[in-house]
């Protein structure tokens, strides 16, 4: 059971100006270019399939794969999409990446065209987070003027441009059919698949789309060898990847640590929960994905051991709740979250929402009786699965599981007659009131 | 889509325990409805493109066909059959079931319950399948449950509403106008609940076509603003027909309350149009309750019409024929295949002559051998055909605003993707039109005159590749062309491509038929063919006159001149015709003028004697589509005082023929003429050549004829007048609706951006019938080529500025 931090797409963060092209190269950047174009590109893929590296967007598909599935007999062209419409709750890796060091990620975005042949790539970046757009932008700028984007790139006879899109808000653009209508100017609305991305994506051709932080694993996976990679991480799901604590720690941010470690391990390293108080829940990958208590602070937390669990990884966006927040309250919130980023395209995801808002607010406020608990749970089989596309699969999430574990707590608002909590003791700011 | 694809391989599954093979890409929806199960949808329609959207029609699916099955149920709308699938819908399946209901009852908490005064009320989708596949109390409003509202209903067009609250998203409507009609002009805006049907204000819903949605709609979310609280649909009663208004033969629903329509909407026909009708064909149905409709016969005393019973009329008709001298039969296109061979038959029969001409509007001589030649009997093309060939060159022809099936034919067709591509279309025409952009065609840009020699250069282009697998469709529009129609009979016996005529009017096929021509009697016989004359004459008991007839030019110039003193009219206006004012003139200097209208016009005006006759949704009888197929049609209401032409003429023939001239027409009734004419069957001898393909040949020297008189040079000012009937415009069958007259195009003047530039945004065109000012609008046309719309404004090109084809002037228009 590893237990150690190990730092990679981190490991920079803390350098003077890290965003910089001139500290990115310093430290070596780039370099894994030149060695990913001694190489065939079939070759690029092939180290990546074999480091194991999987999807960090939340599915864990295994990237190799999803790279190997481009038909490289299609003659339009290919694409690379960097899918980085972070909005999750909770997530909040890629922003933080892109903030610190956006030249890994660029980085990877060229190794990774090469490697499935594209000559254009595009990041798409959330468009509330301008500050990012901006950072990625003047990163791109800077490898085009010093040629590692652009015509015959390190003279190896490759092209590539990069266009940096920014959204227009909205959460359902995180998935990946409809971050693709975002992209071709239209509504972002999911596709219908088939036809798959690989087969027929961006401007109806083969495309891939990768979450940031898979991209930015890909030039240190080239640079050191995907026996290296694998060393870390547990069998099936290997390597390293950013843990975003968030909540009721002391010391919240970016643990870098290989799959597997466990949420014990990171609430140490992250100093420990907050002074006084519990672990009450907490969420693996997301508020999409089913919370989870204190009894699963030893799972490994890799695909395979939070699947066990009941639970999915996600994009380890661990989200931490102690003892004073109170579980209805952060359903409700969560479930508002869905309903306003329902993208109505469907009948379950854009009317369930709705509904499920309207049910846990009355409970919340004591209103209603116990058989609504079983009419949610009912609302909540009929939109799982049932739904267009997996946010609505997300939306019910908290929902379900929730109840699953704090189905008393649920019962007390309406036994007391509303929220038996004080929700000012949950704030960061608890205890430091000053009363005037 | 709704034609059985040809396709061999099939694959077998199993729906509910049932085992049935079924064409592979067959989508699990319809396979379920080959064992008898129709599983509940919204969004689904198989001739859009499926979209998975409402979720309605999950369906549990334990085995995909590899072995495993899917963990979740899935929507069957999407999901095409695969070899060894097992399927089971809410008929076995529980969980399949729940599925349903769980989404119907989705549905329905943001629903009104507004059932009770909703138009859809009756014959909903939503409301039968709540029924069937929902819960029979809500847990929505139990709990308090807030719906969402919105302010009642919002025009996106002059003629469709849209009530937000009612719709359900199905996006039926919206994908109805991208991919069927090509008008994309609404869409789906904003999201989650709050998502919507919306409009770009600066683009109007302006489609030809929009009342589709309102039929497609499975809620009552779009309704028109002709019908939208008129009736409810189980007071109706539905009666199938055929539209009058175009020669597509579009299979319709005539619904009707006590006596009066109430609403028209498409028939189900795959062979003809689809699922599909125009705007016209929906709401084009006022025109016989206008209140100028006539009612009773009516005679001419001391200069005044007056009221008149039918023995008296009848009698007063046939004694002015009877003492007129020569008498002429014009018919106009709207007339049924049976009331055109009651013309037909009485020109002959009872009057003796050949004089007769249904072609109301610029025709020639040329056109009336083509249609003998051509056309008469002729059935090489179809609906489908158009969908298979390589080619279709259009000549003469603006699909859609002319055809709309055509149009919405050839567009499913050229944007058909899979192998080999679709069918291409090169237009013959004078400009790219919005229509020919929608169909994907190409453009071979053509002045007005100049078409024949385009056609002709057709079989010398090889890029356009016009084979056998090609189809030729020329409009009416070419007869004014000198030369044209040869060249596209000469191009596609050349080539061995297919030849079509399509006309504008319903009637207008029937009437070449029935012999509704100088040159054609019933069933494709020629005038001038001995043999044929008998065998017309044989069964008629008379004798067939030998030289053919006066065509409709030839009859107006003859009763100006005083060669005929008599003319039967049935179905004309004055301005459709070649020289309205000529016609006018005529209808003066004609010592008798029967007229059988519809409603009052400057015909009957004029007429000595007026019978009112029945609109086709009083009578039977058939029209006959520009494929030749013919599309039978019963009657709607049976109104003892409405009459349909043959009866009259009948009545006019007997009355004739108490007066010892000519012999009854044998037939009073729709049903006995029907059996007449099958009776006496097509012509199996010798059909009509075209007479000398050389005049084919010599477009430029008969292009140069037609200018005759106008200045031939291009000079500064001088423009050729290229026109053509909107869809929606100024035609009296339209009459009636103003929201449906609302959603047509504003009349423009199309010219080249070089004479736009030179003569700005307001231009006035002259002509050497009149002038009119229109707003102008630059398009890729020669620079010497003006288009305006034939019916859009005043009295039509024809009677207020020049005949197609001729030059006008153009000037800088007043400041607007």
């Amino acid at each position: 059971m590893p237990d150690t931090l190990t730092p990679v797409l981190t490991d920079n963060w803390g350098d003077d100006r890290a965003w910089t092209l001139a500290a990115y190269t310093e430290r070596g950047g780039y370099g894994a270019l030149d060695k990913a174009f001694a190489m065939d590109p079939a070759a690029v893929i092939e180290t990546v399939k074999e480091s194991g590296l999987r999807g960090r967007g939340g599915a864990g598909f295994p990237t190799g794969m999803k790279w190997g599935f481009i038909p490289q007999d299609n003659p339009r062209p290919k694409y690379l999409v960097v899918n980085a419409d972070e909005s999750e709750p909770g997530t909040c890796k890629d922003i933080p990446l892109m903030m610190a060091s956006p030249h890994t990620l660029v980085e990877g975005v060229i190794i990774s065209s090469y490697a499935i042949r594209a000559n254009k790539a595009f990041i798409y970046i959330r468009g509330e987070v301008l500050h990012v757009v901006r950072r990625v932008q003047r990163a791109v700028q800077e490898a085009y003027l010093a040629g590692h984007l652009g015509k015959d790139i390190h003279g190896s006879g490759y092209d590539l441009d990069v266009v940096v899109h920014a959204g227009a808000g909205a959460y359902i653009c995180g998935e990946e059919t409809a971050l693709l209508e975002g992209l071709e100017g239209r509504r972002g609305q999911p596709r219908l698949r088939p036809p798959f991305p690989a087969v027929a994506g961006l401007y109806a051709s083969p495309t891939v789309i990768n979450n940031v932080e898979s991209i930015a694993s890909v030039p240190s996976i080239v640079a050191n060898g995907h026996g290296w990679f694998a060393s870390m991480g547990t069998e099936k799901s290997k390597g390293f990847g950013i843990f975003s604590l968030s909540g009721h720690v002391r010391r919240p941010g970016q643990y870098e640590a290989p799959l597997g470690i466990t949420l014990r391990t990171l609430i140490d390293l992250a100093g420990g929960m907050r002074e006084g108080h519990e672990l009450k829940f907490w969420t693996p990958g997301g508020s999409s994905t089913p919370l989870l208590t204190a009894e699963h602070l030893d799972i490994p937390l890799d695909f395979e051991g939070v699947g066990a669990a009941g639970s999915m990884l996600g994009t380890r966006a661990l989200q931490i709740f102690d003892d004073t927040t109170c579980v209805v309250r952060a359903t409700l919130r969560w479930t508002e979250f869905y309903k306003h980023e329902s993208c109505g395209k469907c009948t379950p995801c854009r009317e369930g929402t709705w509904w499920l808002v309207q049910v846990l607010s009355a409970l919340e406020k004591g209103q209603g009786s116990e058989s609504d608990l079983d009419l949610l749970l009912d609302q909540c089989d009929n939109i799982l699965g049932r739904s267009f596309c997996a946010l609505a699969d997300g939306a019910v999430s908290p929902i379900t599981s929730s109840i699953q574990y704090f189905r008393d707590e649920y019962v007390a608002h309406l036994t007391e007659g509303g929220c038996p909590f004080d929700p000012a003791r949950s704030t960061a700011w608890a205890g430091q009131e000053v009363l005037a | 889509m709704t034609t059985v694809p040809e396709k061999t391989d099939l694959v077998t599954l199993t729906i509910d325990g049932v085992q049935l093979s079924v064409p592979k890409d067959t989508l699990v929806i319809r396979a379920a409805e080959q064992v008898g199960v129709q599983v509940p949808r919204f969004c689904d329609h198989p001739l859009l493109a499926p979209v998975g959207a409402c979720r309605q029609c999950l369906v549990d699916v334990p085995d995909a066909g590899n072995g495993r099955g899917f963990p979740k149920p899935q929507a069957s709308c999407t999901l095409p059959v695969a070899e060894g699938m097992v399927v089971n819908t809410q008929a076995t399946s529980p969980v399949a079931d729940k599925a349903q209901q769980g989404i119907m009852e989705f549905l329905l908490i943001n629903h009104p319950l507004d059932c009770p005064v909703c138009d859809k009320g009756g014959e909903c989708p939503l409301q039968n399948q709540a029924m069937s596949n929902g819960r029979a109390d809500s847990r929505f409003s139990a709990r308090g449950g807030v719906k969402r509202t919105y302010p009642k209903p919002i025009n996106i067009s002059a003629q469709v509403l849209l009530d937000r609250e009612r719709c359900v998203l199905c996006a039926r409507c919206t994908r109805f106008s991208e991919q069927i009609a090509g008008d994309p002009f609404i869409a789906l805006v904003e999201r989650g609940a709050l998502q919507q049907v919306g409009i770009y204000e600066r683009e109007p819903f302006e489609s030809y076509f929009s009342g589709n949605t309102i039929q497609i709609c499975p809620v009552g979310a779009l309704t028109s603003a002709d019908y939208r609280f008129r009736s409810r649909p189980f007071d109706l009663v539905s009666t199938p027909s055929v539209a009058e208004h175009d020669a597509c033969g579009s299979a319709i629903r005539i619904d009707h309350r006590r006596g009066k329509v109430m609403r028209r909407l498409a028939g189900n026909d795959p062979e003809v149009n689809e699922e599909w009708i125009t705007d016209k064909d929906r709401f084009g149905f006022h025109y016989a309750t206008e209140p100028d409709r006539l009612t009773y016969p009516q005679i001419r005393e001391d200069g005044e019409l007056r009221p008149a019973s039918w023995p008296e009329a009848f009698a007063v008709a046939a004694r002015g024929l009877s003492e007129a001298g020569g008498t002429g039969v014009l018919t106009g296109g709207r007339v049924t295949a049976e009331d055109a061979y009651a013309y037909s038959k009485f020109a002959r029969v009872a009057l003796g002559t050949n004089d007769i001409d249904f072609r109301s509007r610029p025709h020639s001589a040329e056109e009336a051998a083509f249609l003998a030649a051509e056309v008469v009997l002729r059935r090489t093309v179809t609906y489908a055909d158009l969908e298979s060939a390589s080619t279709v060159v259009l000549a003469g022809l603006e699909p859609e605003d002319e055809a709309g099936m055509i149009f919405l034919r050839l567009r499913k067709a050229a944007g058909r993707a899979g192998s080999g591509g679709g069918t291409r279309v090169v237009s013959i025409a004078p400009y790219a039109s919005r229509g020919l952009a929608k169909m994907h065609g190409q453009l071979v840009r053509t002045a007005p005159g100049d078409e024949a020699a385009a056609l002709a250069a057709l079989v010398a282009q090889g890029e356009f590749g016009i084979d056998k697998t090609a189809v030729i469709l020329v409009g009416e529009r070419l007869a004014t062309v000198p030369g044209a129609l040869s060249a596209a009979a000469g191009l596609a016996a050349r080539t061995g491509a297919r030849l079509a005529w399509v006309p504008r009017r319903a009637g207008d096929r029937g009437a070449v038929e029935a012999g509704c021509l100088p040159n054609l009697l019933p069933g494709g016989r020629p005038v001038a063919d001995a043999g044929a004359r008998v065998d017309v004459g044989a069964d008629w008991g008379v004798d067939v006159p030998e030289t053919p007839g006066r065509d409709a030019d030839g009859i107006i110039a003859a009763l100006g001149s005083g060669e005929l003193g008599g003319v039967v009219v049935g179905g004309v206006d004055p301005d459709d015709t070649t020289d309205p004012a000529a016609t006018r003139a005529a209808l003066e200097a004609a010592s008798f003028v029967v007229a059988l209208e519809l409603r009052e016009t400057d015909v009957t005006r004029a007429a000595d004697v007026v019978f009112p006759v029945a609109p086709v949704s009083d009578k039977a009888g058939t029209f006959v589509t520009w494929e030749g197929r013919p599309r039978p049609f019963e009657a709607v209401f049976s109104s003892p005082s409405s009459l349909p032409d043959l009866r009259i003429l009948a009545g006019i023939a007997e009355e004739l023929s108490a007066l010892g001239v000519g012999r009854p027409l044998g037939f009073r009734t729709v049903a006995e003429a029907r059996a007449e004419m099958e009776e006496m069957g097509p012509w199996d001898g010798e059909r009509a050549v075209l007479g000398g393909s050389e005049t084919a040949l010599r477009p430029s020297s008969t292009t140069e004829e037609a200018g005759a008189g106008a200045p031939s040079s291009t000079t500064e000012g001088h423009f050729a007048l290229a026109t053509w009937k909107l869809m929606i415009d100024n035609g009296s069958l339209q009459d009636g609706d103003k929201a449906y007259r609302a959603t047509g195009r504003a009349p423009v003047a199309r010219l080249s951006p070089t004479a736009y530039d030179a003569h700005g945004p307001t231009v006035t065109l002259t002509g050497d019938r009149g002038s009119v000012t229109l707003p102008a609008e630059p398009a890729e046309l020669d620079d010497d080529v003006v288009w305006v719309p034939a019916n859009s404004f005043g009295n039509g090109v024809l009677a207020d500025l020049a005949s197609p084809g001729s030059r006008v002037t153009i000037a800088k228009g007043a400041d607007q």
